[in-house]
């Protein structure tokens, strides 16, 4: 994992972000059930973007401590 | 009295050279290779040596190199004397500690006046 | 109930607060203590993505729709993962060509094109002016909303009609915000702190209000969020929003997402916060995530609130866009309300301000200066202080846009959802997509193609979306939407060409992109592009690799004079401000400001930059041409030169291409290459020990002569010693020379040999003849076997002789004095003659044997210490006897003597024998 640069990272988390927010995996959380009093699909939807912005920060704060981008 | 070593392997050369320094008052020793030089030093450091580049053996650089390395043979000056004429050659020779630089064929008074020059007249 | 005062005083005061935001941002910069400098500021100031659309609209929409709302939101979080490349690339390169605006940035990229520039610029008008009456609507309805509570509380939620004095209202404070905080100075680098200062106060504003409205709404009005979401689970006409993917299905969701994705880095608002207002590069990093988290937190109550609004009012009691106000207001929480109404204010502000400033710049830089500088009637170019005119012209502009914009919410804004108008900003603003990102990222696309594609996705975008939103507003017959225009079913407008099934949206975009990507990528590869579209496209695509502008220098080959140029600068940015750029330049070079008196082409490529700053790339390139004297109109030779050079280089790439088969022959030629080195080398060292070999002689002559000459009183003896040293060493001296010469000759092939049918024995008696004395005085014996009878050989006599005696000489020379033996035999041998002479010297080693016969390679002599001779005499022995077909060598070994034999062959047609001595 040491060798893989911001850039490496940031493909494999577009590819996932971009998987969370398709229509065949929004498809499979479209049910009428509440969880946790929550809509599934909302607390997915919201899980997701959630998780996804964590993941953004803990790259970007990579690039901020000191690793460059190409130059 | 002064003393000047001259270290060539042409005899001519050295013939020529032990007439102008005997001639100038100065002592004079010979050698015709950096080995018999260095014996020459080790026996006894001279004021000055005439020292020719290309030699068999030992070259005239790496005889000015010995000769440098060694604190007690400071105070000797070093007169390079050489067919080589190309400019590198001249700047090795003063970078490799010679105090002068001769290159052949020489005028004979005007290496006598160098070599007055560097060690002063040879009666003294 | 909020009284009218009390709304209007709250609305003011806060006006009045962004103002001193404003101001007090504005001083600090000026100070040299900016507040903007900040990842979190600049996060912040992006917020400004966030409209009165998003305040108001996205609870409409969710109210119809569910979900719907997000796509709007992820797009924007998917960008932000590919900032750190795409949008850190963009800055790069707008700070490098200080790019003042989205359409300079498409104009410098595609050859400084004050056409893309303008095409641009008006499409971002026609774009935007929809959007700015959005906010009006927003901001107007939502005051009025306020107003009118008590009519609301009897059931019926009732317009007034100073619904729409109070949009120009707004509209009004909005302008003079816009002009006072957008257009205070013109600079080089077109940053407004002061602005940015209070977009980002703003925006957090909004996020505070709206969280407030959202946990009123949640947790006062209802019992928290399983309350709500359980109460709307009961009812059937709410529950399908938990599940449907909003109105326009998967389909429209992916266009959503894929809209807002162009939206949030393209849009003139955006494009300005982003990229023109940036500080500093790293602050991208932290924003890339920071503004996600904003989109997050503000979304977060977006469906509690829509379900609140479905759950409270009966449908088309209230429209579902004005629920941020509606729910407080019936919940009788004014305080709440008003700050709904100040949050939906700020959106709408902070909105209308930063996209009329984006488009004032590109109205005046794009649209207006390259206009009035065409116009030789105004003799622009020679006025004195253009700063008052620039200052002017964006004002205007700014008047203009919130004219549009008021009048387009006047005449059309009234049929529409909020929503529907701002998707059709969206739509539009991803026609800029391909020009821009391919521009970066593929040096082909040429400035045709960008046009190209740009008109089409903009005609496309045009039938499909503006055109029958048009119609719908009942400015144009409605047949044309419903029928196709004449009638034709296959133009139909939202089914063009028969595609039917995708929402409108998704057909205007797959439409508009068809067109768009389709010509951009085919007239890019049509069309060839000019010098300096190639310069600026290498520039672009390449920015991170080269750090610093420095290439564009060179494109400056005329001159023109200091003076010349801080004139041209101080007429646009003022003379206060050019002095200091000036001086600055100076400073960062080392140069002395007044010794400046020609400028060089570095400094002409900074003045360029410098009113790239204040009027465009495309305009700045006109004003420094204007003053740049002798070979301007040579530009085009230069680029032509250049373009010449980038044919060359774009070969050598397809050489590099064929690399494998070049690849033995390159190592040939570095074969070939070392040879010739090691022959030039050879040469080299050659002439050097020529040059040593005849010094030496001379030395000795010249030495002699002198103390001859200097000393008359020599003895006879000695007289005599050093003439004889003096003729010695001339006789050395002539026959190196001879050696030398020879040599030369027999290498050059321009030896005149005297072949002929030779008596080998005869010319050896002779020589030993010739050598005998030297035998004698080296007391060394020489013993001859000759055979009696040989047939001749084929040689030159005199060169033949020259062999054997050198060889004789050469054996007396190394044999000890005194018990020294030399031999010389003859043997007849297969085809000719095999002389050997061999002597009882010191030997050669084995390793030295191959080099005795070359150029100046001496084995060192043991006894005498010095090898004698030239160097040469063997040498040339060699390359005699290998001219007359034979061969020679020698056979020793250290300390038993040395042998040296050569082989000549027989003349053709053997000679009867002959008598030998």
């Amino acid at each position: 994992m040491h060798e893989l640069g911001s850039g490496d990272r940031f493909v494999a988390l577009l590819f996932f972000a971009v998987l969370a927010v398709s229509p065949p995996l929004l498809s499979i959380f479209s049910a009428p059930e509440l969880v946790l009093g929550i809509p599934v699909l909302y607390l997915y939807l919201f899980g997701a973007w959630a998780a996804l912005i964590a993941l953004l920060a803990r790259i970007s704060r990579r690039i901020e401590r000191g690793e460059r981008g190409p130059d | 009295m002064k003393s000047v070593l001259v270290v060539d392997d042409e005899p001519n050369i050295v013939l020529s050279l032990e007439f102008l320094m005997k001639q100038a008052g100065y002592e004079v020793r010979v050698a015709r290779d950096g080995d018999a030089a260095l014996a020459a030093f080790r026996d006894r450091a001279p004021d000055l040596v005439l020292l020719d580049v290309m030699m068999p053996g030992k070259s005239g650089y790496e005889l000015c190199q010995t000769i440098r390395a060694n604190p007690a043979w400071d105070r000797t000056k070093v007169v390079m004397l050489t067919a080589k004429i190309r400019e590198v050659e001249r700047e090795k020779g003063i970078a490799l500690g010679a105090d002068e630089y001769v290159t052949k064929p020489f005028s004979t008074r005007e290496l006598v006046d160098t070599v007055r020059r560097l060690v002063g007249d040879g009666d003294c | 109930m909020p009284a009218t005062s009390l709304v209007i005083a709250v609305a003011f005061g806060y006006l009045c607060l962004l103002f001193a935001i404003a101001y007090w941002a504005d001083k600090r910069s000026d100070a040299g203590r900016s507040v903007v400098s900040s990842p979190y500021v600049y996060a912040l100031s992006i917020a400004v993505y966030c409209t009165a659309w998003t305040f108001y609209g996205s609870v409409g929409q969710a109210a119809i729709g569910g979900i719907d709302f997000l796509p709007i939101y992820i797009g924007p979080t998917l960008v932000a993962i590919l900032w750190w490349h795409l949008t850190r690339k963009i800055l790069r390169i707008s700070k490098t060509d200080r790019i003042t605006s989205i359409a300079d940035f498409v104009a410098s990229r595609y050859g400084k094109s004050q056409l893309l520039g303008g095409f641009i610029t008006i499409a971002a008008v026609i774009v935007v002016t929809p959007y700015i009456a959005l906010q009006l609507k927003g901001v107007s309805a939502s005051f009025n909303l306020l107003l009118a509570a008590p009519a609301f509380h009897d059931g019926n939620f009732v317009q007034p009609s100073a619904f729409r004095d109070t949009a120009l209202w707004v509209a009004v404070l909005m302008a003079v915000f816009s002009m006072l905080y957008g257009t205070r100075h013109i600079d080089a680098t077109e940053r407004h702190e002061g602005m940015v200062a209070a977009i980002a106060f703003e925006s957090l504003v909004k996020l505070l209000a709206f969280l407030t409205v959202g946990v009123f709404v949640t947790f006062v009005v209802f019992g928290g969020v399983g309350d709500l979401f359980a109460q709307a689970a009961e009812r059937p006409d709410i529950a399908p929003l938990f599940t449907t993917v909003g109105t326009r299905g998967y389909g429209g969701w992916v266009t959503l997402v894929l809209l807002s994705m162009a939206a949030v880095l393209f849009l003139p608002r955006q494009f300005q916060v982003i990229v023109v207002e940036n500080v500093d590069e790293r602050h991208l990093a932290k924003a890339a995530w920071l503004f996600p988290l904003y989109l997050f937190a503000i979304n977060l109550f977006v469906l509690p609130i829509a379900i609140a609004g479905r759950l409270l009012f009966t449908p088309d009691a209230v429209e579902a866009d004005a629920f941020m106000l509606a729910i407080p207001l019936a919940a009788d929480a004014g305080v709440i309300a008003v700050v709904a109404f100040i949050g939906g204010l700020s959106a709408a502000t902070g909105m209308v301000i930063v996209e009329t400033i984006a488009l004032s710049t590109m109205v005046c830089n794009e649209l207006v200066m390259p206009i009035l500088l065409r116009l030789a009637w105004l003799r622009l170019a020679e006025r004195g202080d253009l700063t008052r005119l620039l200052i002017a012209i964006r004002r205007g502009s700014i008047v203009m846009l919130m004219s549009l914009g008021y009048l387009y919410f006047y005449f059309i804004g009234g049929s529409y959802a909020l929503v529907s108008i701002g998707l059709l900003s969206f739509a539009a603003v991803a026609q800029f997509a391909p020009a821009i990102v391919g521009g970066i990222y593929w040096k082909g696309g040429t400035r045709s193609g960008a046009l190209a594609g740009l008109a089409g996705g903009f005609l496309v975008w045009l039938y499909t979306l503006l055109l029958p939103s048009l119609a719908r507003s009942g400015w144009l017959p409605i047949e044309f939407v419903d029928e196709g225009p004449w009638g034709i079913a296959l133009l139909k407008p939202y089914a063009l060409f028969g595609l039917a099934g995708l929402d409108n949206l998704s057909h205007a975009l797959f439409w508009s992109m068809v067109a768009n990507i389709g010509l951009y990528l085919g007239v890019s590869l049509v069309t060839r592009q000019s010098a300096i579209e190639r310069i600026q496209a290498t520039r672009f695509v390449e920015v991170f690799q080269h750090a610093q502008a420095g290439s564009r220098a060179q494109l400056w080959p005329g001159s023109a004079s200091y003076h010349d140029l801080y004139e041209l600068v101080a007429r646009f940015i003022g003379k206060r401000r050019a002095e200091q750029s000036f001086a600055a330049y100076a400073a960062s070079r080392n140069l002395a400001l007044g010794k400046l008196s020609h400028a060089d082409a570095d400094l002409m490529h900074y003045t360029e930059r410098l009113l790239a700053g204040a009027i465009g790339a495309a305009s700045a390139r006109v004003m420094v041409a204007s003053v740049v004297k002798g070979k301007n109109v040579g530009i085009d030779e230069v680029l032509q030169i250049l373009d010449e050079a980038s044919q060359v280089i774009e070969y050598s790439r397809q050489l590099e291409q064929k690399s494998r088969e070049l690849e033995a022959a390159s190592s040939e030629l570095r074969a070939a290459n070392i040879r010739l080195r090691e022959i030039d080398r050879l040469k080299d060292e050659f002439i050097t020990t020529v040059t040593h070999e005849l010094r030496t002689p001379l030395t000795s002559i010249r030495s002699f002569s002198e103390i001859l000459f200097d000393n008359p009183g020599l003895s006879v003896e000695r007289r005599r010693e050093f003439l004889d040293i003096i003729i010695k060493e001339s006789e050395r001296l002539t026959r190196l020379i001879n050696q030398v010469l020879d040599l030369a000759r027999i290498e050059a092939g321009r030896f005149d040999w005297q072949m002929e049918a030779v008596d080998l024995p005869a010319l050896a008696r002779e020589a030993v003849l010739a050598t005998s004395q030297l035998f004698k005085d080296r007391e060394v014996a020489l013993e001859l076997d000759l055979p009696r009878e040989l047939p001749p050989v084929h040689a030159d006599r005199d060169q033949l002789m020259q062999v054997v005696i050198n060889l004789l000489s050469n054996a007396s020379k190394f044999s000890p004095r005194g018990t020294g033996r030399v031999t010389v035999r003859m043997i007849a041998v297969p085809g000719g003659v095999e002389t050997r002479v061999s002597d009882n010297g010191p030997g050669i080693a084995r390793e030295n044997q191959a080099f005795v016969f070359e150029k100046f390679r001496q084995v060192s002599d043991a006894v005498s210490g010095k090898p004698q001779g030239s160097g040469l005499g063997l040498a040339i022995c060699r390359r005699i006897v290998e001219h007359f077909g034979g061969r020679i060598w020698v056979e020793s070994e250290l300390g038993k003597g040395a042998v040296f034999a050569f082989f000549v062959p027989f003349a053709e047609a053997p000679a009867p024998a002959v008598a030998t001595v």
